[in-house]
């Protein structure tokens, strides 16, 4: 026995059913299952992904560990083709996996200078910038009148070109009278300084090429200009975040500013300053253009590759070291992937001590 | 923080913190103007420096005092003008006028890959569902980390070996994906309330109709975000095009003469650096150079600071 709403139900079923398959029949003709669509529209960003990022991480991996890297035109870019090739042209070497571009890496007096330069620069720039970029960002905060003034002109480096204003450092740093930090000095009752020329000024014959600590400053001077813009901005926004709830009550218990700094603020942006730390770290450490970028006299030099003094090695940073190398010939690339693992190298464990070390003291 | 009603023991107890809190203003205000006078004063010598014409300052480089550099010079001519700009775009002398027009291919063309790819692949991990989602979105995660400088050593012989070296090829699609711009633009899409995407799909309309139609619009603060930072960055951007575009190369371009496929920073390297002993004669005309490249980078921070600021610091929050 069929029940009436049954039937009634049966003659929705059906209806819903050719709906359905209509449904369907427009599906199959024009759309993809789910999955399809997902891998159709990565399709592009994979392609590029793939041939210019993922494959040169490999093969640059690869080819550090090439031995006695020769290479070979029209082989590929591919370690292993050049390996091949190398094999097939009766290498006289021989061609093998081994450490051979480790080897003449760490051999090269200029990539140990590079390394001691680079962490020098370290060293000093990122406790700098860092320190001078939290006051001016906890001072910013705490003022009402101008803020947006202030705030404005502290962003402003971060929206210039480096090359430019490495430029115009140079020219505040001439090698002459009238550079303006020259002038300054001769105001103050000082000898005019050559801070970054390799060779002696017309209008000054008796100066000797820039010393290395001259350099250094102009250098670090310029580090720390291009680098506060950021850092300050992602302080700001960690200090919105505080809820001043907080204030209030330390300040009810009577607490001073610096007491309210040092336990309160610092504490609640602690997320924010282990993560400027530590891309601080890693950005300075492939420092390159803003070393490059305060040179104007080049010594004969190619000038993407002076870094100072008569040889442009003076502050050679490892990057600077890397494209150096890449220069000179295509057989240096298993040198140059090697340096450039050494560097990941480095990068990797600064930032897992920074990590461990920040376990303690950071509050997410 | 706002202000509270304060009380004090007594009148001396007041004025006490009254003075204190005078004099840390005071302190404030010094030490951020200082700093504002050191992050200006390049500027202010740049945009000054660039209408100083290149004979009164090399005078000036002499040891000629401040004063020379008024208006007027001691012989009564001016020593400000255009004249540095006049050199600068004196095709005969450099070739600026064909590196602002690489610059600008450059720049639109890798702001339109850069752009499409991060939609495309930032809608897929934002409300799509495929095998092996979480697995592809770790490895974008881990390429991030990677230094670009192990990518660039075997991208510039990967460009070599199939003949993009010296051509706008190599320059753009070569960055063609930018995994931040993905992962920036997953996060807004995953805002986007899923249950639009199901009222979408109840009313017959395609994944990918749904992402034109509805994403694309809601995210657009966030594209437009995204295309100014790309435009600034190709704008910017040395290392890579200082690898594949030769100095000495030369292509025919749209003025009719051969040049070289350099980027507005490499050819300012590459004009402004001095290769024999002694200083350059045309110091000003440098000044007059860095701010030809700064000016449109001003022009763009003052219309579109807040995009800037945003995508800046949402960088900077998301770690």
């Amino acid at each position: 026995m069929v029940p009436n709403e049954m039937i009634l139900k049966g003659n929705e079923v059906s209806h819903e059913k050719a709906l359905k398959s209509k449904l369907i029949s427009k599906r199959k003709l024009f759309q993809l299952p789910q999955w399809g669509v997902a891998w159709l529209v990565l399709l592009p960003a994979l392609i590029f992904l793939s041939a210019f990022m993922l494959y040169p991480i490999v093969n640059t991996f690869l080819s550090a560990f090439v031995q006695h890297y020769n290479y070979t035109e029209h082989a590929g870019s591919f370690a292993i083709g050049q390996f091949l090739a190398g094999l097939k042209g009766g290498n006289e070497m021989g061609m093998a996996f081994g450490l051979s571009n480790f080897r003449n890496a760490i051999i090269d007096p200029d990539f140990r200078k590079s390394i001691g330069n680079t962490a020098i620069l370290v060293i000093i720039e990122v406790p700098l910038t860092i320190m001078v970029s939290l006051l001016i960002a906890t001072f910013l905060n705490s003022i009402k009148v101008l803020k947006g003034f202030y705030q404005t002109i502290f962003f402003l480096p971060y929206v210039t070109n480096t090359i430019a204003l490495g430029l115009v450092f140079n020219i505040v740093f001439a090698n002459s009278k009238g550079g303006l930090a020259n002038v300054l000095i001769s105001k103050l009752g000082g000898e005019p300084v050559n801070w970054l020329s390799p060779v002696n000024h017309p209008t000054l014959p008796d100066q000797p090429a820039a010393s290395k600590f001259h350099q250094g400053v102009v250098i670090v001077l310029y580090a720390l200009w291009n680098g506060l813009a950021f850092k300050i901005l992602v302080f700001m926004s960690g200090l919105a975040t505080i809820d001043s709830q907080y204030y209030n009550a330390a300040k009810i218990d009577g607490a001073s500013n610096f007491t309210i700094w040092r336990r309160i603020t610092l504490p609640l942006l602690s997320p924010q300053i282990l993560y400027i730390t530590i891309t601080s770290f890693i950005g300075a450490f492939k420092m390159y253009t803003g070393v490059m970028a305060v040179y104007s006299n080049t010594n004969g030099y190619k000038p993407a590759y002076y870094f100072g003094g008569k040889f442009g090695t003076d502050w050679i940073p490892v990057v600077g070291w890397i494209y150096r190398k890449l220069d000179e010939s295509k057989d240096q690339t298993g040198t140059a992937s090697a340096a450039s693992l050494i560097l990941l190298g480095i990068i990797m464990i600064i930032t897992a001590v920074q990590f461990a070390v920040s376990k303690k003291r950071v509050h997410y | 923080m706002a202000e509270h009603a304060m009380y004090f023991a007594d009148d001396k107890a007041r004025r006490i913190y009254l003075a204190k809190k005078i004099i840390s203003r005071v302190f404030v205000y010094l030490f951020l103007t200082i700093f504002a006078l050191f992050m200006l004063t390049p500027f202010v010598l740049m945009v000054a420096g660039s209408f100083i014409n290149y004979e009164s300052f090399n005078e000036f480089s002499r040891g000629a005092d401040f004063a020379y550099l008024a208006f007027v010079g001691p012989e009564g001519q001016s020593n400000w003008g255009f004249e540095n700009y006049k050199v600068i775009f004196d095709m005969s002398t450099y070739n600026f006028p064909v590196y602002f027009l690489n610059t600008f291919i450059v720049a639109i063309g890798s702001t339109i890959v850069t752009v499409v790819t991060a939609v495309l692949a930032g809608f897929a991990f934002a409300r799509l569902e495929f095998k092996g989602k979480e697995a592809l979105f770790a490895i974008l995660l881990a390429t991030m980390m990677i230094p670009g400088e192990m990518m660039v050593i075997t991208n510039v012989m990967t460009v070599d070996e199939i003949g993009w070296r010296n051509t706008f090829a190599a320059l753009i699609l070569v960055h063609g994906v930018s995994v931040f711009y993905v992962f920036y633009l997953r996060q807004t899409f995953q805002q986007i309330p899923n249950e639009l995407y199901l009222a979408a799909k109840v009313d017959g309309v395609s994944d990918i109709g749904y992402l034109l139609k509805v994403m694309v619009p809601i995210a657009m603060p966030t594209i437009t975000t995204i295309i100014i930072l790309s435009m600034m960055g190709a704008w910017n951007s040395y290392v890579w095009p200082n690898l594949v575009a030769d100095s000495n190369w030369a292509y025919d371009d749209l003025f009719g003469t051969n040049h070289s496929m350099m980027l507005v920073s490499n050819g300012l390297r590459y004009v402004f650096s001095i290769n024999d002993s002694g200083a350059s004669d045309k110091e000003a005309v440098k000044i007059a150079g860095s701010m030809i490249i700064s000016a449109p980078l001003f022009l763009v921070f003052i219309l579109f600071r807040k995009y800037i600021m945003r995508g800046v610091s949402r960088s900077g929050i998301k770690g």
